[in-house]
């Protein structure tokens, strides 16, 4: 009887675990004395020193700020206004669109990034930040609408209507009432985009230009060349990121949306 | 007497389905007006209307003398107390009741008084600083019925605002929501489907029916002197019996019942169930199963006695049949 | 009258979502197609020939063998993610409301965290002298280093680190939901253990697995750069054939047509899914 119920749990955590070890080797490593990643030599904060040294460096974190930042701000205003929109009029053609627009989601980000690179070249859109921005906030989008959507799904209608019928203009009642109520689905949704932009690396690869280079690009370039304790370093510092960030989308959600809500982020966020 | 909203042959559908095919109605001021019906009967969506949340296909609303069927819900000085109640969950109770007053532009002081005013009203004083989330459901209905009256509406809507509550507290607020309206003066809209609510607290009452009325009238009229037989049983649960050509509606409490005698038509005991201090005796007659019903609960019939059936010939309403 | 104004400044709103995604969604994808029917430049670029050859080109044995390839590479990892993750996530499905909710925290943070320091973890783990082969050596199980950074064991591990938290999503989201009194039911009835599991949880659990391995099955195709950092060159991907034709080959319309064929076989995959599990959307995935 005892085994029964011990066993999976060992499974879980053992599992748990494993997934954990990368993650935690390389921070540990990230502090270690020695250039190379194979033996401890003691601890030491060198390598983020030489990494704030690394200018290069520091204008791909500008650049992947940037990049986030605009893509998740666009991505919230059209996808908030896409959400909205969708839940009040009723267009032909709209589950079509609608559909297409959360496409971006489950293509492949190969297919996406290279779709992205042959249509800015036929349009004849310069590679660089814009193109970034754009090719980002496309596959943002999804995740903004369908946060935002799920949360009017949940809302009382009759609050929007309380409020026109107690005399507010739909303007003030959109900025009184359903804002406010769908607040944290849109910042979850943008911590979620930032998220996914600050670690993107196969679509960006193709749409980047010359002086846009993002920091996964610059990681990834640089663990192809070689390792360096440097890597070590940063990608620690991007984990603390996007823990924090994470954190907060989830502090926020169960703000939003009471307790069941983690959970259905997270089977959106599982895309 | 002073018209203050009136309903003009109003028809409206949704789709394919007609929801309401013609509605007619004269609010006086101050009067408490209950439609009446099932689910599904087109209540709500009158009421609707009236606060301008749906536009009808045709037909028109006056407030006041004022034509305001294209008006935006927000220009009519009509107020809603909905179902859900409605109450912004960001917002507490102080911002929900003056919510109105904030966009009239009044002043932050004269606000708070108002508020403070209101909530002695519907006896929650003190209350200001709560959360909706933090409210039970009663002390939610009368944070939302605050919160629609504060600026004098013409008119208050109100869609089945007791139907969340238990038994006994829509009992005290039946009897708190009539003295409520008394003491305001402001013409009640009420939704429900409860009879008794109905007749308890209206001045008039409206049955309706697949998106018409088929009765207005006072609680008196629908109750004692039903014009259809749709009324008779939805209303006052009477029989409704086909006799020689007419159609009658007899209430249970007027059915009688003899053992072993001919009456007007002979009938077999069914069963018996006792339910809010009534004995209810089910009897299969030609006319289908009647039911009659006895203070008490002892009874000398038991099912499968014979009886006969019959009853006092002013007891007997004849009614149009469905 | 005012139906039609009510209809109109609503719908101002979806207005900059449908041009994003009618320009920079459909705009993309269509190209896509129809590049795939172009003719490739002498040089540089595409000219405006109509040709099938590129997806002839695909049938070529080089190429079609990377599809055969990718295609083991996609169905092992897949395999093996459902070996791991279906128990995974049927016992989770089974813990306290409390121990979901921190396991679905737990597992949160290394999906989200930066596939390429997940990937680097692992170089850590794999290269020569690295921890593995000190751990290994060190409890005498082997006594020279494996070496196994850049080869085929290496790349299956990456890809199933990458992409075991869809299938522990998928399959959690659809046991999650199951009424377990089912299987007291069945097990009442007198059905043994296991036959209870067959008849009565797998089945309720078929649309998570089966959207699990789509959600596996269908980026391992694709996800080069695993195969790039893990696997040397050792291991070329359909992923990596696009981006080598797109990058450096500059064969645009060749790119287009594997990705036309990619993209055909990802929609097969969801149809195929749809019909055999009886639902619209992909669980776990809204």
């Amino acid at each position: 009887m005892k085994n029964k119920t011990v066993l999976p749990n060992v499974y879980l955590a053992v599992l748990m675990i494993l997934m954990y070890v990368p993650i935690v080797l390389v921070i540990i490593f990230s502090f270690n004395e020695n250039k190379l990643s194979v033996r401890w030599d003691g601890f030491s904060w060198r390598w983020y020193e030489a990494l704030f040294a690394d200018r290069a460096m520091f204008e791909s974190l500008v650049n992947s700020l940037i990049l986030g930042g605009s893509a998740s701000l666009a991505a919230a205003v059209i996808g908030t206004l896409g959400a909205v929109g969708s839940s009040k009029v009723k267009l032909p053609g709209k589950d079509a669109v609608e559909y297409l627009s959360t496409l971006p989601m489950m293509i492949p980000e190969i297919i996406l990034g290279m779709v992205f690179m042959v249509f800015f070249s036929l349009i004849g859109l310069p590679f660089g930040m814009m193109t970034l921005i754009i090719a980002h906030t496309a596959f943002c989008i999804p995740y903004v609408f369908m946060l935002v959507r799920a949360r009017l799904v949940g809302m009382d209608k009759s609050l929007e209507e309380a409020a026109l019928d107690l005399g507010a203009s739909k303007i003030y009642a959109f900025f009184t009432v359903v804002l406010p109520l769908i607040a944290p689905a849109i910042l979850s949704g943008m911590l979620l985009s930032f998220a996914m932009s600050f670690d993107d690396v196969i679509i960006s690869m193709f749409v980047t230009g010359v002086d846009s280079n993002t920091l996964p690009l610059r990681v990834y370039s640089q663990i192809k060349t070689g390792v360096t304790p440097e890597i070590n370093a940063l990608c620690t510092l991007i984990l603390l990121v996007t823990v924090l960030i994470l954190a907060l989308a989830a502090v926020l959600s169960r703000i939003g949306r009471g307790k069941k809500e983690p959970e259905q982020a997270a089977e959106i966020e599982a895309r | 007497m002073d018209a203050i909203l009136e309903l003009s042959d109003i028809h409206k559908s949704f789709g394919a389905t007609k929801v309401l095919n013609g509605i007619d109605l004269v609010a006086e001021r101050g009067e408490f007006i209950t439609l009446l019906g099932s689910s599904g009967c087109g209540k709500t969506t009158t009421l609707r209307i009236i606060s301008g949340l749906e536009t009808p296909d045709s037909g028109r609303v006056i407030l006041e003398g004022v034509d305001v069927t294209d008006a935006e819900p927000n220009k009519r000085g009509v107020h809603t107390v909905f179902q859900s109640y409605a109450l912004f969950p960001h917002m507490n109770v102080e911002s929900n009741i003056g919510y109105s007053l904030r966009l009239k532009g009044m002043k932050r002081a004269e606000i708070k008084a108002k508020v403070k005013e209101m909530l002695e009203l519907v006896q929650l004083p003190g209350f200001e600083g709560r959360m909706p989330g933090e409210l039970s459901g009663g002390q939610r209905q009368r944070v939302a019925i605050a919160r629609s009256v504060v600026d004098s509406p013409r008119v208050l809507l109100l869609d089945e605002p007791l139907g969340a509550l238990d038994l006994q507290l829509r009992r005290a607020m039946q009897v708190e929501l009539k003295r409520l309206q008394k003491k305001l003066g402001i013409t009640f809209i009420y939704i429900t489907h409860d009879q008794e609510e109905a007749l308890n607290m209206s001045d008039r009452i409206a049955v309706m029916r697949n998106g018409l009325f088929e009765q207005v009238g006072t609680p008196g009229d629908v109750y004692d002197r039903p014009k259809t037989a749709y009324v008779a049983r939805f209303v006052g649960s009477a029989n409704i019996i086909v006799r020689g050509g007419k159609t009658l509606a007899v209430r249970s409490e007027y059915l009688e019942l003899e053992k072993d005698a001919a009456g007007y038509m002979p009938g077999v005991v069914k069963e018996k169930s006792f339910s809010g201090g009534m004995l209810r005796i089910a009897v299969e007659t030609e006319a289908g199963e009647l039911v009659a019903s006895r203070h008490g609960i002892d009874s000398p019939l038991a099912p499968g006695d014979a009886v006969g059936v019959s009853w006092e010939p002013q007891n007997a309403v004849e009614v149009e049949p469905e | 009258m005012k139906p039609k104004r009510r209809f109109r400044s609503e719908t101002l709103m979806l207005v900059p979502l449908y041009v994003f995604t009618l320009v920079f969604v459909l705009g993309p994808l269509v190209y896509m197609v129809i590049l795939s029917f172009l003719q490739r430049a002498e040089t540089w670029g595409v000219t405006n020939e109509f040709t099938v050859q590129n997806y002839a080109g695909i049938l070529e044995p080089v190429y079609l063998n990377t599809f055969v390839e990718s295609f083991k590479l996609a169905t092992l990892s897949t395999l093996l993610i459902i070996l791991l993750g279906y128990p995974f996530g049927y016992f989770m499905a089974k813990l306290s409301q409390k121990w979901k909710g921190r396991m679905m925290m737990l597992l949160m943070i290394p999906f989200w965290t930066s596939s390429l320091i997940r990937l680097y973890g692992w170089i850590i783990i794999f290269r020569a002298n690295g921890i593995l082969d000190k751990i290994l050596m060190g409890l005498g199980i082997t006594d020279a280093p494996l070496k196994l950074l850049y080869t085929y064991p290496a790349v299956v591990v990456g890809m199933i680190y990458a992409l075991l938290p869809f299938m522990i999503f998928s399959v959690y989201s659809s046991a999650e939901k199951m009424d377990w009194s089912l299987v007291e039911a069945a097990r009442d009835l007198g059905a043994s253990r296991i036959r209870a599991f067959l008849t009565v949880t797998l089945k309720m659990t078929l649309p998570g697995l089966l959207s699990g391995v789509i959600l596996t099955f269908v980026p391992s195709m694709g996800l080069f750069f695993i195969a790039d950092i893990l696997g040397g060159n050792k291991v070329v991907l359909v992923g990596s054939l696009i981006q080598d034709q797109l990058m450096k080959a500059h064969n645009w319309p060749f790119a287009a047509a594997l990705s036309v064929i990619l993209t055909l076989l990802t929609s097969l995959l969801i149809v195929l899914y749809r019909r055999l599990a009886g639902v619209k959307d992909l669980e776990g995935l809204v």
